[in-house]
């Protein structure tokens, strides 16, 4: 078993995806229980329609985007839970990182329609040439912030980087909407459409009457994030250099002691954080094909709260976080509607994310698998 | 550089010359907006002699009776001419206000607060909601309001009783906020209450259903402002029609009329905190700040004091927002957005964190730099352009600059930078507190301190 256990295929491949299968069916199965255990007890108060019959209707659905969006969470959370496990700080900016890499994307999908090549290239090299490009530029934004505005103030009380990150975040968003103003002369980007991500997969599954409906861009948003997932995986639990990111997060001191470089550790801690909000903000900008400069905020928010529903500072967490997080918002914003009768509904959907923030830190500070962190002052 | 202008004060901080100066500035300034109301030199020059007053010494006597004849008389006369001014300094008045009372909750007790403009909102909705003709419309669809629905509160007057109801909510809204998140350490905290600020918006925008409590995004208005004496009125719009020119309006007046209410509100926010600053609260809430686990060590009831700080800071946010709804007439949940919040913090941080004038100081140059500076330069944009002008070394025409290019917009632009730049090269702000000066200074900074 041990053997079977040290194996890189297994250690690297295997068990995260085991893990991540485990935590969707977990969230999932648990949350739809719920629901219809809900639906059962209020039926009789609901008259014109069949509540348990309209909750299961809609179920494949209300999954299927919770799990999308959950991905594109957990992969804005590990940005925030890498660089907070370094250097115990909220990088607020993240969001608009987050932002400028699915802007970055989008553009460059513009310039190929543009040119007119966008038709007839390849839909997968295309996509894959956005994302590329959008983790080059988010990585080095990351890293450059960091230089800029954290790295002068990493021995100031703490409330002053903070500030600085928060500063950051509102510079960035209203430069990304200069710059495109000055440049497109207006600052929604668009995505053009191309290629066969808006079309659907039909699969039957027994036992249930209408078919599952999966659009391609989810698929291909699923796997790219699971192949990132991994690779950082890899990359941290694998590597010199994620041990060395480990190291620096258990103990800067001791660790630039043991001959770490520091602050090119911390450099590399943005430079990966940058790349997968980057990466998430093309696949995110793919999934609601409109992005302005102040798109990325409420994702932002909603990756911290799923970093912190996970445990802070744990990457294990950040994905559990991130899928838990996203089913929970997918299932509210879609069940409230159907059992208040529509007097309350999918508007809501923002503040569920800071209900469950308040309801965490309340109850479990640490998140669902972190260790309790004693109080740094 | 610097030598230049540490001589230059110097120079002018002596007996006479400050006299001079200060007259001087507020002579000039005064006539120069009365001859020409629409410059904005005028206007600066003017705003200049409140500032030298604070920074020059003279005797205390004569600052108070300068600084109230600038106040009582020459600025409601200067505003009544030229209405945009009024506007400008009452603005300056409600934003230094909330200023003051975010500076109590980010700068004396330290816990960063991101979500400040709800206690704003829950003011300012109080009155709206009371004040209007929301109550009898309860069960309409915005926008499909019956013309001759009635107001709830026929005499007008109730607006005073709600300043202090809307001091009651917002402090009561405080310590509802207080109370889940007086565990978190700071970072936490600032996220937790930018949700609660995004809460209370969220909620004003769709609350107008099942029934219509804040009418949505359409905001509530008509609200009612309390009544003014029509025989003061009549008689000192007939001494002030000669002097400034024209006939004065009753909504002038009104505006006057807030003006003076924004001003006692500081007044008051000024003497509070500053009372506060040198008590027992305010010595632990500084204790809290600097740490939190001796703090306690020391006896000092910590939910309690964070209580007090979260309440007495959203106090004063709350009776504003109730003036700012009655000069206003109309709320929505526009006004309350996480940017009012991440404005108001800049001015504390550019101000000077825990340090009362600074923070005042650092309203006015953001309000300042906000509605007049940046309009101004919007202004100045688009009449180029409209002109031929060609920018000579690489021939670019300024008929084609991007309308897009509009600085009146990018207030996130300004306050993005105003955090950044203070936290890398000022912590403390302008003008410092005492206190944190000390804890933001280096080692070496400590010993010239106490030195």
């Amino acid at each position: 078993m041990k053997q079977f256990t040290s194996n890189p295929l297994y250690k690297f491949i295997l068990f995260p995806i085991g893990q991540i299968v485990v935590f969707i069916l977990g969230a999932g199965i648990t949350l739809s229980v719920l629901v219809i255990l809900l639906a059962y007890i209020f039926r009789g108060s609901v008259t014109n329609l069949d509540l348990v019959e309209r909750t299961l209707v809609i179920l494949p659905k209300v999954l299927i985007d919770g799990v999308t969006i959950g991905f594109v969470y957990a992969t804005i959370a590990l940005g925030y839970t890498m660089v907070y496990g370094v250097l115990e700080f909220i990088n607020f900016s993240h969001s608009e990182i987050f932002m400028v890499g699915g802007v970055v994307g989008v553009e460059l999908l513009r310039y190929f329609d543009a040119q007119g090549t966008l038709a007839t290239m390849n839909q997968y090299v295309v996509i894959t040439l956005a994302i590329l490009l959008g983790m080059i530029i988010a990585g080095s934004l990351a890293v450059t912030v960091e230089r800029v505005a954290y790295k002068p103030l990493r021995n100031a009380p703490r409330l002053v980087p903070l500030i600085s990150a928060i500063g950051m975040s509102f510079f960035l968003q209203d430069t990304v909407r200069l710059i495109l103003g000055l440049t497109t002369g207006e600052f929604n980007v668009i995505l053009p459409k191309f290629g066969t991500f808006d079309d659907f997969q039909t699969f039957t599954v027994p036992g249930l009457a209408a078919p599952v409906q999966l659009q391609n861009k989810t698929i291909l948003l699923i796997a790219v994030t699971i192949v990132m997932l991994v690779g950082l995986n890899y990359l941290v639990n694998g590597t010199k250099v994620g041990k060395a990111i480990r190291a620096v997060a258990q103990d800067r001191p001791t660790a630039s002691l043991m001959g770490i470089n520091v602050n090119l550790i911390i450099s590399i801690t943005f430079l990966i954080g940058g790349t997968l909000g980057g990466a998430a903000g093309v696949l995110f900008a793919l999934k609601v094909t409109r992005l302005d400069p102040f798109v990325g905020f409420f994702p932002g928010l909603k990756a911290f709260t799923a970093a912190v529903l996970g445990g802070i500072g744990n990457l294990t967490g950040a994905l559990l976080g991130g899928i838990v997080l996203g089913l929970l918002e997918s299932f509210g914003a879609s069940y409230l509607g159907v059992f208040t009768q529509g007097a309350f509904g999918a508007e809501y959907k923002d503040i569920f994310a800071f209900a469950i923030l308040i309801a965490i830190l309340i109850f479990r500070p640490s998140g669902l698998l972190g260790q309790t962190v004693g109080q740094k002052a | 550089m610097k030598q230049f202008f540490s001589n230059l004060y110097a120079a002018i901080n002596k007996e006479p010359w400050s006299y001079i100066v200060t007259f001087g500035l507020m002579i000039i300034g005064s006539a120069l907006v009365y001859a020409t109301p629409r410059s904005l030199t005028a206007f600066l020059i003017l705003l200049l002699s409140p500032a030298s007053m604070y920074f020059l010494k003279m005797n205390n006597k004569v600052k108070l009776f300068a600084g109230l004849v600038l106040a009582i008389i020459v600025l409601p006369v200067l505003g009544i001419r030229n209405i945009f001014y009024l506007e400008v300094i009452f603005q300056i008045c409600v934003f230094a206000a909330l200023a003051l009372g975010l500076n109590i909750v980010v700068g004396m007790a330290g816990l960063l607060d991101l979500g400040y403009v709800a206690f704003y909102a829950v003011g300012a909705y109080t009155w709206a909601f009371f004040g209007s003709k929301q109550i009898s419309l309860l069960h309409s669809v915005p926008g499909a309001a019956p013309a001759n629905a009635p107001y709830f509160l026929e005499n007008p007057n109730w607006f005073w009783l709600f300043i202090f109801l809307g001091i009651g909510l917002a402090a009561f809204a405080g310590i509802l906020l207080g109370l889940p998140v007086l565990r978190l350490r700071g970072d936490y905290l600032a996220i937790v209450t930018l949700g609660f600020g995004e809460v209370i918006r969220v909620l004003a925008l769709n609350l107008d259903k099942p029934i219509n409590i804040t009418n949505g995004p359409q905001g509530i208005t008509p609200i009612q402002r309390p009544t003014l004496p029509p025989a003061l009125l009549d008689a000192l719009g007939r001494v002030l029609e000669p002097i400034v020119g024209h006939p004065v309006t009753e909504a002038q007046f009104y505006n006057v009329f807030f003006y003076f209410l924004a001003l006692a509100i500081i007044i008051i926010a000024v003497i509070v905190a500053r009372r506060l600053d040198d008590s027992r609260i305010g010595r632990a809430w500084t204790a809290i700040r600097e740490d939190e686990t001796a703090a306690i060590a020391m006896g000092i009831p910590l939910v309690k004091m964070k209580l007090a700080a979260f309440a007495s800071g959203a106090a004063f946010a709350g009776a504003m927002g109730v003036i700012y709804a009655a000069n206003r007439t109309f709320v929505s949940p526009e006004t309350f957005s996480f940017l009012q919040s991440i404005g108001v913090l800049s001015m504390v941080i550019l101000g000077g964190l825990g340090s009362i004038p600074g923070v005042i100081i650092g309203a006015a140059v953001v309000v300042f730099l906000n509605i007049q500076v940046l309009q101004t330069f919007s202004l100045y944009l688009s009449s180029l352009r409209q002109s031929d002008a060609v920018i000579p070394i690489i021939n670019f025409a300024w008929r084609n600059l991007s309308t897009q290019l509009d600085p009146a917009k990018y207030q996130k632009l300004i306050f993005g930078l105003i955090l950044v730049v203070m936290m890398i090269f000022r912590p403390s702000g302008l003008i410092p507190a005492e206190r944190r000066k000390r804890e933001l200074a280096g080692e070496e900074e400590i010993d010239e301190i106490t030195e």
